[in-house]
């Protein structure tokens, strides 16, 4: 049966079981995954109101009393599907580490400062071209247990929904010329070179505002080609 | 054409940005709340206008060997009680107007998550034929690249053993779906734990 959302797209997504990355070892499934067919569960999903998002939530340098540390950032960019068409309305969601790389969670124990100015999350909902923007600060690398030497490149964590259960994305934003690219097992578990390179913000000089804050683009293409989900 | 952007872990510290208010305990050291903020989505779904049974979900999420993954999160997605999604391609009237269906828990330290829902009706399945009452259940965690998809029918509905997606899974699998009914309970609970990985691993959705 012809899937509304076609599955050989997701052949460049990562494998559940990628072992370096040493946590996907106990936590892949080890048996086959069913396959069925899209139906109305699978082809709805969640749709989010204006009102999940308040004003100001996208800029993630007003949230405290001061100016949190570290070289401001304007993230921006559009949501899509796989033929280039916007996704409106849809619900981004982001969160990171400071600039020293530290993440404000009682996990997070990596010898860094914590910036009281700074927590690190921000939510925006596209608009009608599938835009949206978030101001921040650049986030810090930051080691972690996974083996010998091992650290995070920078990068910004996204949670993306899209026009129904299938689209929903969860992924990371890289920034250009990172030293760590080839040394990192959770960006290399994309094996595919321009899959890969899709992760990669671009530096976007165009709209970096002088005297102000660098501006990097990053663009989201989620799952969808053909009708469209949101016919009638 | 348009290539996707592929999927990524969503990491150990997600919670406060997807979840700032659910039960996990993110905050640092001292205790203190650093800021204060609304979730976007809850792991309470009932609405005050949402009719039907209201029934509360609990499960543990546990790893290859038996332990409890305590950096989880889980989604659910679901019809009401009437069997009509909040969804434009669901294009018939909804009744319940506040109702969408669409639920986030973190787990906390055991692994442990929940939800108070509405339990779902029948909806439309494949070549007209009726799906049993059933919850879309997606799962995030550190450690998993992409997110994994199941399904959670539950144990009281007659209409699971004519259910067109249950039959697609081998019989012997098929518990692995079911939510029981907890008979002790005071209010209706379901407990349906999801094991990700061995013997009695989870069926999960190739969709
Ligand atoms: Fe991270």
């Amino acid at each position: 049966m012809p899937l509304v959302y076609p599955k050989e797209s997701l052949s460049v997504y990562p494998k559940h079981l990628s072992p370096g990355y040493r946590s996907t070892v106990k936590r892949s499934p080890s048996k086959p995954l069913i396959i069925m067919p899209h139906t109305l569960s699978e082809l709805t999903g969640p749709a989010f109101g204006h009102d999940a998002v308040q004003e100001g939530d996208n800029d993630l340098t007003k949230q405290h009393k001061g100016e949190p540390l570290g070289e401001r950032i304007i993230v921006h960019g559009h949501v899509l599907d796989e033929d280039k068409r916007p996704v409106p309305d849809t619900l981004v969601e982001l969160w990171q580490a400071n600039a020293c790389g530290r993440y404000v969670h009682n996990v997070d124990q990596h010898p860094a400062p914590l910036d009281p100015n700074f927590t690190g999350a921000g939510r925006a909902v596209t608009d009608k071209s599938g835009y949206y923007k978030f101001i921040t600060v650049k986030p810090g690398a930051y080691p972690w247990g996974n083996h010998h030497n091992a650290w995070r490149p920078n990068h910004i964590h996204f949670s993306v929904f899209g026009h129904s259960f299938l689209t929903r994305l969860v992924t990371q934003m890289y920034f250009p010329g990172d030293p760590l690219f080839p040394f990192d097992p959770i960006y290399n578990s994309v094996t595919d070179e321009k899959a890969r390179a899709r992760m990669v913000s671009s530096f976007d000089l165009d709209n970096t505002v002088p005297d102000w804050a660098l501006c990097f683009r990053f663009d989201m293409v989620l799952r969808g080609r053909e009708q469209t989900p949101m016919e009638h | 054409m348009s290539e996707l952007t592929p999927s990524q872990t969503v990491g150990p510290f997600f919670a406060y940005g997807l979840a700032p208010n659910n039960r996990c305990e993110w905050r640092p050291p001292g205790g203190e709340k650093l800021y204060d903020w609304k979730d976007t989505v809850g792991a309470n779904l009932v609405t005050p206008d949402a009719s039907g049974e209201r029934i509360r979900i609990e499960g543990r999420v546990i790893d290859g060997d038996g332990a409890p993954i305590n950096d989880a999160m889980i989604e659910i997605w679901q019809a009401d009680a009437q069997g009509r999604y909040a969804h434009p391609r669901d294009n018939r009237a909804l009744p319940n107007t506040a109702f969408k269906g669409f639920g986030r828990s973190a787990t906390d330290k055991d692994g442990v998550y929940s939800f108070d829902t509405i339990k779902p009706g029948a909806v439309a399945g494949p070549n007209g034929k009726a799906q049993a009452p059933h919850i879309v259940v997606c799962i995030f965690s550190r450690g998993m690249l992409r997110q994994i998809y199941t399904r959670m029918y539950f144990s009281d509905e007659k209409a699971n053993a004519s259910d067109p997606i249950l039959a697609l899974v081998p019989v012997d699998r098929r518990p692995t779906l079911v939510a029981t009914k907890d008979k002790a309970a005071t209010k209706p609970l379901y407990r349906f734990d999801i094991r990700v990985q061995g013997g009695n691993e989870t069926v999960f959705f190739d969709i």
